[in-house]
């Protein structure tokens, strides 16, 4: 008898999974629990979950063992990493080999269900795209393929100048429902890959983490999206840019990055 | 005890001398008892013809009784044995000892040997043969026999006593023995003052080399054995104390220098494997902490959320999730210590990194009365690099300058400006070849820091190597190879033995011939190879054109450094701080400039004060690693 639930949460910590257990029962979220990576694979194996939160060290297996392992079972359930060893390295990583997001700990109740949301809406396309009902090149604008991303987070494009220009990348737009601003880190800042570089807020007053996908120094911003932010959602790989930056450590950092075309 | 150096050697002393001085001790005996015996004899030669002539007149006479009393008064004389006459049948006619006249002489007795050992006697002989030295018998003491044949002559023949006929050639014989007991005497004591005083030089030599030994020898190997010991035991503070310039002393300093050299290492390690550790354990308090911290956080912005509508309690958890989010970034700090170490380049004013610098060494310069002189241009351009790196080599070069200048006071010029320069004399060569491709670099012999380019060099017969200075258009070369000024030299591959030299190219300035070195991607290098020729030529990098840089001078008033030390102070572990510099700063610093593609020059003089001059290259094409200097081969 196979169960449906919406997440499963693995963490060696009872109380980060109490926490989530709360924060996702009050949204009205089924939640099931698993306290181990190995045990989450058998609950896998029995039930359905539209996502998992899944701790990056545990013992026996870690986050990132389990990760292959659920690619070897081709199992497409997006997981969002979540550790309390919440470097910036370690983010990149986890969207490095898939994670659909990284969630440092500790997190505030808000941060928390802003992940869950957009896990669930990633799900949710993921789910339509292959039942047919989503036709993705209508949907949302795939990345260009010149462009570098951090998972399916944000975008950067290097321009011949040495410049470097960085954006949002659409489908995680599509994950978010009614934005309503953003905001952007200061002039002359230095961005850190895997650090947070936006703060994109939307109508339900949640606040969604965008992480920069390089490393460097902030040497133009793009105000229009201040002051209108359907930029962003309209043309997210031209006018909806969002810093032009020096980046520090290119070569080391672009190892990190895919080529486009997320989705 | 046969094993210790000081035995051994004081051993090989002790016989050398014995026999030296036994040998020397031994002739001198020899040559002295010769001259007194030669003394003796002359003396007992003058004695004889003295008596002969002087009774002469008494046997011409025939007054044997005046005869009998000189001889007599003669033999009583101290030092003579005896006198007497024989005729030539050996019947002692007179003597000394009354109890011998009478009495027919042994012919075959010592004093006789000399005529009669043929069977004809003779009849003359020579003053040399007619001496002899014997002892009458065991117990008596030696001596020196002296016969002097009695010649007829007219006036015997002649005289009225007729004793005499005229056929006669020999009449008689006058035999004087002298004593040796006086001379033997003499020789015995100095034989014993010879022996005694070698004995006494052997000692005193044996002594004063064992002393000495034990000083300069024993003493500090027992102190060097005594502090490989102790270093051994992982005592690394222990130094040689008090030791001499000698090799022995050399060898302490060396000790002492590598011990030091070895606790200083070990303190890097131990330092590294603490920041080490000391990483670890806050990555592991970091995370152990996120977890509670998520159930506070989690809980707390969750019961925020629920406490819409009651103002006092939100208040009061708003305090908790705030103070948690605190917490949350204390964490954070924790977990970037722990990562510290990974290059971060920015975009940065190299005058604000100067003036971080200078911040952190307010104190030190106000303690040391040291002026800062501040020469720098506002106006420079931001560059790309790591600002932590960058001031760790500021910070560095402005603590030597103020350890230079110590306690006396002085000043620190500092400068930064923009230059624009010529590769020629700042691009250094850092990957050359011969056409066969043998890498010519040669890390182990440094020309101000920097790995020299090695050709071997042949020239009137001989073969050496010289190391080319691997700055472009640099003249410090070291020569393995005595040369002539002027001489064109032929200059070949150390591996493959190939010549470097272009058959047909020739010198522009000089006509000499031309050394060409091959790079793997940047075009050849060529040179003029006469030995003091100055021209060389890259093409593919005077083609680049100028470079700009941000030039950092940092000039102090302190006092100065060696030529010899200029040499090797970019060499890690080189210091002449003593107990106080660990060695390795000028070397990291070396190797972070290096890492920026720039470069650092030192310029000293004694008693006058150092200029390091930083050169870091200003390049906008951001990513690209260390910028093109760095990767100029």
């Amino acid at each position: 008898m196979s169960d449906r639930y919406d997440i499963l949460i693995v963490d060696d910590e009872p109380v980060v999974i109490d926490s989530v257990v709360k924060v996702g029962r009050a949204e009205g979220y089924r939640i099931d629990t698993a306290h181990s990576a190995m045990a989450a694979l058998e609950k896998l194996s029995r039930n359905r979950y539209r996502m998992i939160i899944c701790d990056v060290m545990m013992p026996e297996m870690d986050g990132f063992q389990f990760m292959q392992r659920l690619d070897k079972s081709g199992l497409e359930t997006p997981v969002i990493m979540t550790t309390g060893f919440s470097t910036m390295q370690n983010a990149v990583q986890a969207l490095l080999v898939g994670a659909a997001g990284f969630l440092p700990k500790p997190f505030t109740m808000d941060e928390l269900v802003s992940r869950m949301k957009r896990g669930l809406k990633y799900t949710e396309l993921l789910t339509g795209v292959r039942a047919g009902t989503v036709d993705p090149d209508k949907v949302f604008r795939r990345c260009p393929r010149r462009f570098r991303r951090l998972g399916n987070a944000s975008w950067a494009l290097m321009e011949d100048s040495g410049v470097v220009v960085l954006g949002v990348v659409d489908l995680f737009l599509k994950t978010i429902d009614d934005l309503q601003g953003i905001d952007l880190m200061a002039m002359d800042d230095t961005l850190n890959q895997g650090g947070v570089c936006a703060r994109l807020e939307t109508g339900d007053h949640l606040v969604h983490n965008l992480l920069a996908p390089l490393s460097g120094k902030i040497i133009a911003r793009n105000e229009a999206v201040l002051d209108d932010i359907g930029l962003v959602a309209e043309d997210p790989y031209g006018n909806g840019w969002l810093y032009q930056i020096i980046p520090s450590s290119l070569e080391e950092e672009l190892k990190m990055l895919k080529p486009g075309r997320a989705g | 005890m046969l094993n210790k150096i000081g035995v051994k050697l004081s051993l090989a002393v002790g016989i050398t001398t014995v026999l030296i001085i036994g040998v020397y001790s031994y002739y001198t005996i020899v040559a002295q008892s010769r001259v007194l015996v030669a003394e003796v004899e002359s003396h007992a030669h003058q004695l004889s013809e003295t008596i002969n002539s002087s009774m002469r007149q008494y046997m011409l006479a025939n007054q044997r009784e005046q005869l009998h009393e000189t001889i007599n008064a003669i033999g009583g004389h101290h030092g003579i044995c005896g006198v007497r006459i024989f005729n030539k049948e050996g019947f002692i006619m007179y003597s000394a000892k009354a109890e011998d006249i009478g009495t027919m002489v042994d012919k075959e007795a010592e004093s006789c040997y000399a005529c009669h050992t043929v069977d004809q006697p003779l009849e003359r002989l020579p003053q040399e043969d007619r001496t002899r030295i014997f002892r009458r018998d065991e117990d008596s003491p030696r001596g020196l026999g002296v016969i002097n044949a009695i010649y007829n002559e007219p006036a015997c023949w002649q005289s009225a006593c007729h004793a005499h006929s005229e056929d006669q050639q020999v009449l008689g014989v006058l035999d004087v023995t002298i004593c040796l007991t006086d001379i033997d005497k003499q020789i015995h004591q100095s034989t014993i003052k010879s022996i005694v005083f070698s004995i006494l030089v052997i000692i005193g030599l044996c002594l004063v080399v064992g002393l000495l030994l034990n000083r300069m020898v024993t003493r500090p190997v027992r102190a060097l054995v005594g502090a490989t010991h102790q270093v051994a035991l992982g005592n690394f503070s222990h130094t040689i104390e008090d030791h001499g310039e000698d090799e022995l002393g050399q060898l302490a300093d060396s000790f002492n220098n590598m011990t030091e050299k070895l606790s200083e290492m070990r303190m890097q390690l131990f330092q590294f494997d603490k920041m080490a550790s000391l990483g670890r354990l806050a990555a592991g308090i970091a995370h152990e902490l996120n977890n509670p911290l998520t159930g506070v956080l989690t809980y707390g912005s969750f019961l925020l959320k629920r406490a819409e509508g009651n103002p006092e309690l939100q208040e009061d958890l708003e305090v908790i999730v705030r103070e948690t989010m605190r917490s949350r970034d204390i964490v954070k700090g924790l977990l970037d210590f722990s990562r510290q170490s990974v290059p971060r380049k920015s975009e940065v004013n190299v005058n604000d990194v100067l003036d971080r610098t200078l911040l952190v060494v307010k104190n030190q310069l106000k303690i040391n009365r040291i002026r800062i002189v501040d020469q720098r241009d506002g106006d420079i351009p931001e560059i790309l690099v790591d600002p932590n790196q960058i001031q760790q080599v500021f910070l560095n070069l402005v603590v030597n300058a103020i350890e230079a200048i110590g306690s006396d006071g002085g000043s620190i010029t500092i400068s930064s400006s923009i230059v624009s320069l010529s590769p020629h004399g700042i691009v250094q060569i850092r990957n050359v070849s011969c056409v066969n491709g043998h890498d010519l670099i040669d890390a182990t012999h440094k020309i101000e820091g920097m790995p020299s380019i090695r050709v071997k060099a042949k020239y009137g017969g001989n073969e050496g190597f010289v190391h080319i200075d691997p700055i472009y258009g640099g003249q410090r070369h070291h020569f393995g190879i005595a040369l002539l000024r002027d001489a064109p030299v032929d200059v070949h591959c150390p591996e493959c033995d190939i010549s470097l030299v272009h058959p047909e190219k020739k010198c522009p300035e000089c006509g000499a011939p031309v050394y060409v070195l091959q790079t793997p991607d940047k075009g050849p290098i060529e040179g003029c190879a006469r030995h003091g020729g100055t021209w060389q030529r890259w093409e593919m990098i005077e083609h680049e054109g100028e470079r700009t840089y941000i030039e950092v001078r940092i000039s102090d008033t302190g006092s100065g450094i060696t030529n010899e030390d200029l040499n090797d102070i970019f060499e890690p572990f080189y210091s002449t701080k003593g107990q106080k510099g660990t060695g390795l700063g000028l070397s990291v610093i070396w190797g972070i400039i290096d890492t920026h593609g720039g470069t650092i020059l030192v310029d000293s003089e004694v008693g006058k004060g150092t200029t390091f001059t930083v050169r870091l290259p200003v390049d906008k094409r951001a990513g690209h690693g260390p910028a093109t200097i760095g990767d100029a081969t």
